[in-house]
């Protein structure tokens, strides 16, 4: 009576997902707003001067992320990438820790401002500030990998803004014409700051171009963490075969503004923001997890509590950590000895 | 010992290199089946593969940025832009991301690349083929650069270039390419980055120079001993950063007197770290100010041979300058 299942409605078997999986990526969905979250209330609390969000786009990062194996596969992701480096291995102590810009923070030591990860032991590229440029480094890794003949494939991510720099087109031309491993993402919210999709995008789909490359671009829900996964999957399965590069355009919301920075009010009618709401990612997956019948009210809770405990043990821990010494900003501009 | 032109013993590092290191890997425009336009790695896409010797698309930025990629994967890029003068779109990977990733990662990842340019004028080459752009790179912290003068500084530098943990600038003067050949040792001969050479001693004056600038700079000293009776003292700087201040310096206190000679323009150029080195340290030495001589203060190398003469440093510039230091 397999018809009668509700969870068979949810489909995440046909994509080789067990119900556990589908609960963990709901899971770093949770963890990854809620660190978001704290991050948001640590600025207006004063305790960190800036941050800039992921929220409205931890379907698209878990989603798009969930194929890609640790420690073998690269990621070089972007300032909104929580969920992204959380699903690939960084801890919510890891994000805290980078934004408090503590001395033995994973991603800079605290030489880098907020919003730029990065964890040479989770294979996760360093983030700079210049956009785009790390589509470059998602295709030299690949390029790598394919020089050596490695299984590995090499994934990054950037919003539709990004899209539009000069960098791109000579990443994708390059990869098109090597069929390089590697998976392009991007998280299209169809607001560059305070620039609509409309005035950034010619043609208005970032995915169309990819058939200038050669190879396949594809437009998918980014609020639905499983359609993401299912392209993203045979996006992985197509680069480990040798076949190429796949851009995957993922329509997501900014739910906040650009960044602690700016105010999206000043730009974005106020119906079209108050609207958002109804398109987090967040409650459309529990209530599918809900229906499917593999997410009660009490398991719900419990998990928010669980991870509302680890924030508050990250912040904790992170808080506590060394500030960097200023006898130590000098070092590291090239290597130094045997270190 | 083997006789060869500058451009022979870069080909002949990177075939070394590429024998010994399996990481080792050469990117950039033409550099595959043709061999590069000025032929510096004629005949190791057939010794060594496509994917090692890698033709890419016209892309300098991907050239840059794909070379940082496979450095983080542990590969040993050896990139080339055809022409210093086409680095531009490279800048942004050169300067934000290559220089910058192992500080702003706290030594966390490392870059070894090297990025080849031929560089200068004298070639008929105009504004867009003919740039001396080395002073973008040596102000910009995290890089090394280097500007080799003869065959055997060519091949032991770019030796050392690609063993080096980090990303070095390589510039290549292409009139001294095939301009003579000289002795270079076998086998594994490295030059250390970060040493200059006393081409030739001298009591007189000191001329600091590098790249086609050495060569310039030692036949003015041999014109002004024969003709003046001074005796020059030519110090080819080699690798401009980290630069070699200590051989800079007590090549003064022997002859109190500098200068600096470099084809790039004057304002902001590599002279002027030279001069105030010169001028912080070296001050009691000095028994006349520091003497740049440089490339003029126009945006590029004008194209018809007058203009192009005008415009180019050679040894009786040179000989020109280093008399009126060597009066005051």
């Amino acid at each position: 009576m397999a018809e009668l299942d509700p969870a068979s409605a949810l489909g995440h078997r046909e994509l080789g997902l067990t119900d556990e999986d589908v609960l963990s990526m709901y899971g770093h969905m949770l963890l990854a707003r809620a660190v978001d979250e704290r991050m948001w209330l640590m600025q207006r609390a004063g305790k960190i001067p800036f941050i800039i969000s992921g929220q409205g786009h931890e379907a698209a990062q878990v989603g798009t992320t969930w194929p890609m194996r640790r420690n073998q596969d690269w990621m070089a992701p972007y300032y909104r990438s929580i969920a992204s480096a959380i699903t690939f291995g960084m801890s919510a102590e890891d994000i805290i820790t980078a934004h408090l810009a503590k001395g033995d923070d994973v991603s800079s030591g605290g030489r880098q401002m907020p919003g730029h990860y990065g964890a040479a032991r989770n294979n996760i590229v360093s983030v700079s500030s210049p956009v785009g440029t790390q589509v470059l480094h998602a295709v030299g890794l690949a390029m790598g990998a394919w020089v050596r003949g490695d299984d590995m494939v090499a994934i990054t991510s950037f919003g539709e803004g990004t899209s539009n720099q000069g960098e791109i087109h000579e990443g994708m031309n390059f990869a098109g014409v090597h069929k390089l491993p590697v998976i392009f993402v991007c998280e299209n919210n169809g607001w560059a700051i305070s620039v609509p999709l409309e005035r950034q995008v010619g043609g208005l789909s970032v995915a169309a171009r990819a058939e200038g490359y050669g190879f396949p671009g594809v437009t998918v829900d980014g609020g639905d963490p499983l359609a993401c996964y299912a392209v993203a999957r045979a996006a992985h399965q197509r680069a480990q075969r040798g076949d190429g590069p796949t851009l995957i355009e993922a329509r997501v919301v900014r739910l906040t503004s650009h960044s602690s920075d700016d105010d999206q009010r000043r730009y974005r009618d106020p119906a079209e923001v108050e609207e958002l709401k109804e398109h987090d990612p967040i409650p459309f997956f529990s209530n599918r997890l809900r229906a499917a019948g593999l997410l009660t009210d009490e398991a719900d809770a419990a998990l928010r509590a669980e991870i509302k405990t680890e924030i508050n043990e990250a912040q904790a821990q992170a808080e506590a950590r060394p500030d960097p010494d200023a006898a130590t900003a000098h070092r590291w501009v090239y290597a130094e000895g045997a270190d | 010992m083997a006789e060869l032109n500058i451009l022979e013993a870069i080909r002949l590092a990177m075939d070394e290199e590429m024998e010994r290191d399996p990481d080792v890997m050469l990117l950039g425009e033409d550099v595959g089946r043709k061999g590069g336009v000025f032929g510096a790695t004629e005949g190791l896409w057939a010794k060594y593969g496509d994917k090692r010797v890698l033709d890419t698309p016209l892309s300098e930025a991907l050239i840059a940025g794909a070379a940082m990629g496979a450095a983080m994967y542990g590969l040993r890029p050896v990139a080339e832009m055809q022409f210093a003068d086409f680095v531009y779109p490279a800048f942004n990977q050169i300067v934000s991301e290559i220089s910058r990733l192992r500080y702003r990662s706290n030594n966390s990842f490392g870059l070894p690349i090297v990025i080849r340019m031929p560089y200068g004028g004298g070639v008929h080459g105009a504004l867009y083929h003919s740039q001396s752009n080395e002073t973008y790179f040596t102000s910009t912290v995290g890089l090394k650069v280097v500007a080799p003068g003869t065959p055997a500084d060519a091949k032991g530098l770019l030796k050392a270039s690609i063993r080096d943990p980090d990303p070095v600038m390589f510039f290549e003067h292409k009139k001294v390419y095939r301009l003579f050949r000289a002795d270079v040792p076998d086998g594994d001969h490295v030059v250390p980055i970060g040493r200059a050479d006393v081409a030739r001693p001298g009591k007189h004056l000191s001329i600091f120079c590098y790249g086609y600038m050495r060569i310039c700079a030692l036949e003015a000293a041999e014109m002004l001993a024969r003709e003046d009776g001074l005796e020059a003292e030519v110090v080819d700087l080699r690798t401009l950063r980290p630069l070699d201040t200590e051989t800079l310096l007590a090549s003064v206190a022997r002859t109190g007197r500098a200068l600096v000679v470099h084809e790039a323009n004057r304002f902001g150029g590599f002279g002027a770290e030279v001069a105030a080195t010169i001028a912080e340290a070296g001050f009691e030495s000095l028994d006349a100010p520091v003497t740049r001589l440089a490339g003029p203060e126009v945006p590029g190398v004008p194209y018809h041979h007058n203009l192009e003469d005008w415009f180019m440093l050679n040894p009786a510039k040179i000989v020109e300058a280093a008399r009126s230091l060597a009066a005051y």
